[in-house]
């Protein structure tokens, strides 16, 4: 069963991601994908995330298909103008890739090479719209192509952000453009993700909650600071300080919030950030 | 020398639609130059506006629309008229419009597109406002440009890098181009405008084609270079 019909049978759809390796060692990746493989119904690999030069994710995707594991494309508007775009978005159909997640991207400025030149040329609502098209069976530039691709599309928004509205605004642009499923930014605040939900309610699309996995809570304190959309309460904080094992700590928060938060939406996408190996435990804790 | 080129009037109508008072401006410089919005096209403008049915509660030409300073100055004596219009329709590069916008608390819709800064910024210095990307969609984002006011030139809404209202590439200074145009638009009544998608812009239309520069000092300098070259 694909991610989209998985969605369409109204499971609660499990996803974690994969960071491929500034180089060509796959192995040690490959490794927390067979062991996610079982616990998650796909698999996002990052598209250079945080603007640092990587393996691409087009490639790792495809190594995922082979593996058995279905992946799920990001693809940003960073590095490709619409040309770059629309034949990545070819080239993921063509290596059996349906799922793509579609991102602006974050500014080279993020990353690891400051000199390089931001394209942008689509942004994530008009490369949603150009894959649409693509499907229909034309290009951006109108012309027709010759065998159609098919993707499962989706798209990302922060019910953290402040103000919330331009938010909204813009995921409503994303849904009609063509996103039919949706990964948040993390969520830490239950009650934050109900208003949230209250709010896009009428979207109908299928939301899944954002889970950053709590290091430390240096790490908490950090993102409060320098995550746009990120807030983790003092609460948690608190625990995470006074916690005799991080470890156990972190997957009993991420456990806790996930099943908090399963009833407001329709799955969960957790983000490891290093502590794939991690993922199972939290999934068990969780009762997933 | 800004270089506009005045947009399609059907376009401008669009713009224009449920509005049926409008204020014009006009600018005694560059745009008087280009043949977009001096006081001629400012009155010709009228007479084509009138003649679909708006009402033109006032207008005026001013010195150096790009001047911010000098435009709410300028403005002041027509804050009856301004106040009675629905909207104002400026004719002039995207400085002008801006620094409109800036000065006046209603819908500012651009006339022209402006297709080359000609090696100038205007007179509203302090920061880079028009991209002079020739296809100006100020009347889409409240009259804030969203080429220069989001450091990704993002024109579809914000990303999800804007924290405390500032842009995460320069969290310190640079304010979120996208919360800037989202506060204006709710201010003005136009949130409607921030719900429309805007197709993928035509870059080509940066690269503007010679024939649209031969207006200016472009042309001049053709001139010199034939001249050096024939001596």
């Amino acid at each position: 069963m694909s991610l989209r019909d998985k969605f369409a049978a109204g499971k609660f759809v499990v996803t974690s991601e994969l960071g491929p390796p500034k180089g060509v060692d796959v192995a040690a990746m490959l490794e927390e994908g067979e062991r996610l493989k079982s616990r998650v119904d796909a698999l996002n690999v990052t598209d250079q995330q945080s603007a640092v030069m990587r393996l691409g994710s087009l490639a790792v995707c495809r190594l995922l298909v082979e593996r058995g594991i279905e992946p799920i494309f990001q693809l940003t508007c960073r590095d490709r103008n619409r040309i770059a775009l629309q034949s990545d978005l070819l080239s993921a159909y063509a290596l059996g890739i349906e799922n793509v997640l579609c991102l602006t991207g974050d500014h080279v400025v993020m990353g690891d090479h400051l000199d390089a030149k931001p394209v942008f040329d689509l942004d994530s609502v008009s490369l949603l719209q150009a894959a649409m098209l693509l499907q229909n069976g034309h290009d951006l530039a109108g012309k027709e192509l010759s065998g159609v691709p098919k993707f499962f599309l989706g798209a990302v928004v922060t019910p953290g952000a402040e103000p919330l509205e331009p938010q909204i605004i813009k995921l409503e642009k994303k849904v009609k453009a063509g996103a039919q499923f949706i990964q948040t930014q993390a969520v830490y605040e239950p009650q934050k993700l109900e208003e949230f939900m209250k709010m896009v309610a009428h979207l109908h699309v299928p939301i899944m909650v954002g889970i950053v996995l709590l290091k430390s809570a240096g790490m908490a304190r950090f993102m409060n600071r320098n995550v746009a959309g990120v807030h983790v309460p003092e609460h948690l904080i608190e625990e995470m300080d006074n916690a005799p094992n991080r470890v156990k700590k972190s997957i009993e928060i991420a456990a806790r919030l996930i099943r908090e938060m399963k009833d407001m939406c329709q799955g969960v996408h957790i983000m490891p950030i290093g502590w794939e190996k991690h993922v199972p435990a939290v999934l068990d804790s969780a009762g997933l | 020398m800004l270089v506009s080129q005045q947009k399609p009037f059907e376009e401008i109508l669009g713009y224009l639609e449920g509005e049926g008072k409008v204020f014009l401006v006009g600018c005694n410089g560059c745009a008087e130059a280009c043949h977009t919005g001096g006081r001629a096209q400012v009155l010709e403008m009228k007479a084509k506006l009138e003649a679909a049915g708006k009402q033109i509660t006032g207008l005026t030409v001013l010195d150096f629309l790009c001047d911010k300073a000098l435009v709410k100055v300028g403005l002041m004596p027509y804050e009856r008229q301004i106040r009675e219009a629905d909207s104002m329709l400026v004719m002039t590069c995207g400085v002008g419009v801006q620094a409109v916008a800036a000065s006046v608390n209603k819908a500012t819709h651009p006339a022209c597109n402006t297709i080359s800064m000609g090696g100038a910024r205007g007179e509203w210095r302090g920061a880079e406002r028009c991209a002079e990307c020739g296809d100006c969609l100020l009347h889409y984002t409240g009259g804030i440009c969203p080429l220069t006011a989001c450091s990704k030139g993002l024109i579809n809404g914000q990303c999800g890098g804007s924290k405390n209202r500032k842009c995460e590439v320069e969290p310190t200074v640079r304010d979120c181009g996208w919360v800037l145009i989202y506060e204006r638009l709710k201010a003005i009544g136009r949130l409607d405008k921030m719900r429309q998608t805007i197709p993928p812009k035509a870059y080509g239309k940066m690269q503007p084609p010679p024939a649209y520069r031969s207006t200016t000092f472009w042309a001049l300098e053709q001139e010199e270079t034939k001249k050096e070259g024939s001596a």
